[in-house]
């Protein structure tokens, strides 16, 4: 294989002016990072309200839910990204549109907010089949001690489809980690947008994209574990997921 | 809001938007899926083979690829796959490979770490009275996975293989980091040469939009149906 390997590279200076190649990519993993988390809360936040909706006994909710999450989960993430941040710009008032074309962090903002209703559709979902899963006896029981919908949502169902449905979160979440990549197409230079970068500056393909390889494990297998330690504090003594 | 749109500009691009950016992008999804499914049948086998050595390669295999975005996999391969390609061939430099097989080899590593982890769920989920049962009837370890344990395993997870696979559908849209005209890269395409945005990307959400909800409501009658039989 004729390829020049030079691993020191992560050492030298970045053209950029901005210190090393690894700081390149360290900066990168900064934004993934930042990104993935405002997108996270979007999609937790949304989520569990479609999520809610779709298990509630009324028929107008459902249908709601169904909607939008047929509506997030039937397009492309990338379609999805233009159309925030291409298409909605121009669709809106002059004086909106230009606000939004005008601002500094358009694309930090248009990816998270994007990539958070995309994942929303399927928090949604994950936490429509937690609360299913529930015995129908929790609701009843929840009924006959006189709370209302909502109390019995907040003090009976959620707590326990939320620890239900941890496990499935968790891939949510790194999917969501994951996707943030996505927004390099609307120029988003997070962690594969700097291998990239740091690919075209440097020529040295293998190692740049070694080092966001690197970095994304080390972001999953943080996650990974941190979400156990969470299972483990929130679990419910003999039920399911406890001990 | 729409007085100044120009859908005339759908039109025009109808025969390059269908003809060669759709075209791509369903073959790229048929072939992914398929070359998916029999790497991930293979990795599906290898981790339940019961070779310590072999379990643990596919398994840091799939684990590998399932942490990595798919973005930077197309990135990885569009580099890498002219090595392969020398390193394959012996020839003296890497190999010169166009965009489709690039994608192509891409999609299908991704696609069989998601496969094979639907292909295993569905081996586990045949009772093990089975491939006993396949023994006992004097048939090798290879007869019994051909005859009995695939064929149902395949069947209980059609549905599931079938979502993943409009998945795959979706996220062949990711091949525009290339700049590799599949369905959204045309429309993109034509958005910028003609300054359509608006329209063009409206059109290619509606279709991308159209051609999942009518897959996967297909997949839920599918669903339905099989779940009578069984």
């Amino acid at each position: 294989m004729n390829y020049n390997w030079n691993w020191r590279i992560f050492f030298e200076p970045a053209p950029n002016g901005t210190g090393t190649y690894l700081d390149m990519l360290l900066s990168g993993l900064v934004l993934t990072i930042e990104t993935a988390l405002v997108a996270w809360i979007i999609a937790l936040v949304t989520g569990s309200i479609i999520g809610v909706f779709r298990s509630l006994p009324s028929k107008t909710a459902n249908r709601i839910a169904f909607a939008y999450v047929e509506f997030f989960r039937n397009m492309p993430l990338l379609v999805q990204l233009f159309l925030w941040f291409f298409v909605l710009p121009e669709l809106l008032p002059r004086s909106a549109g230009l606000w939004m074309k005008q601002m500094s962090n358009a694309p930090f903002y248009t990816a998270a907010i994007g990539i958070g209703l995309f994942m929303s559709a399927r928090v949604a979902v994950q936490l429509a089949a937690g609360i299913g899963s529930l015995p129908r006896g929790q609701m009843q029981a929840a009924t006959a001690l006189g709370l209302t919908t909502s109390q019995s949502y907040r003090y009976v169902l959620l707590p326990m489809a939320f620890r239900i449905v941890l496990p499935p979160l968790t891939s949510e979440f790194l999917s969501t980690i994951k996707n943030t990549s996505v927004a390099i197409t609307i120029g988003l230079i997070e962690l594969t947008g700097q291998a990239r970068a740091m690919q075209e500056f440097s020529f040295q393909v293998f190692e740049a994209f070694t080092g966001a390889t690197l970095l994304y494990l080390l972001i999953n297998i943080v996650v990974v574990i941190g979400m156990r330690f969470l299972e483990r504090a929130v679990a419910v003594p003999g039920y399911i997921t406890g001990k | 809001m729409f007085a100044n749109f120009d859908f005339d500009v759908i039109r025009r691009s109808f025969g390059y938007l269908f003809l060669d950016g759709m075209t791509f992008t369903l073959t790229l999804t048929a072939l992914g899926a398929l070359g998916g499914l029999i790497f991930g049948t293979m990795i599906a086998l290898m981790r339940l083979s019961g070779y310590k050595l072999l379990g643990r390669i596919a398994g840091l295999y799939v684990d590998l690829m399932r942490s990595l975005p798919l973005v930077l996999v197309i990135f990885w391969f569009y580099f890498l796959v002219p090595y392969i390609g020398q390193w394959l061939t012996g020839a003296s430099r890497p190999v010169r490979v166009g965009a489709f097989t690039s994608c192509l080899v891409t999609f299908i590593l991704f696609e069989a770490a998601y496969f094979s982890e639907i292909m295993r769920a569905g081996i586990q989920s045949i009772s093990k009275g089975q491939p006993a049962a396949a023994s006992a009837l004097g048939m090798t370890y290879s007869q019994s996975m051909r005859y009995i344990v695939l064929p149902q395993a395949f069947r209980n997870m059609l549905p599931v293989l079938l979502t993943q696979t409009i998945v795959l559908f979706q996220d062949t849209s990711l091949v525009y980091v290339l700049s590799i005209p599949d369905f959204l890269g045309a429309a993109s395409k034509v958005a910028q040469r003609d300054g359509r945005l608006v329209e063009m990307y409206l059109f290619a959400a509606i279709v991308y939009f159209a051609i999942s909800c009518f897959a996967s409501y297909g997949v839920r009658r599918l669903q339905a149906r099989i779940s009578i039989v069984r």
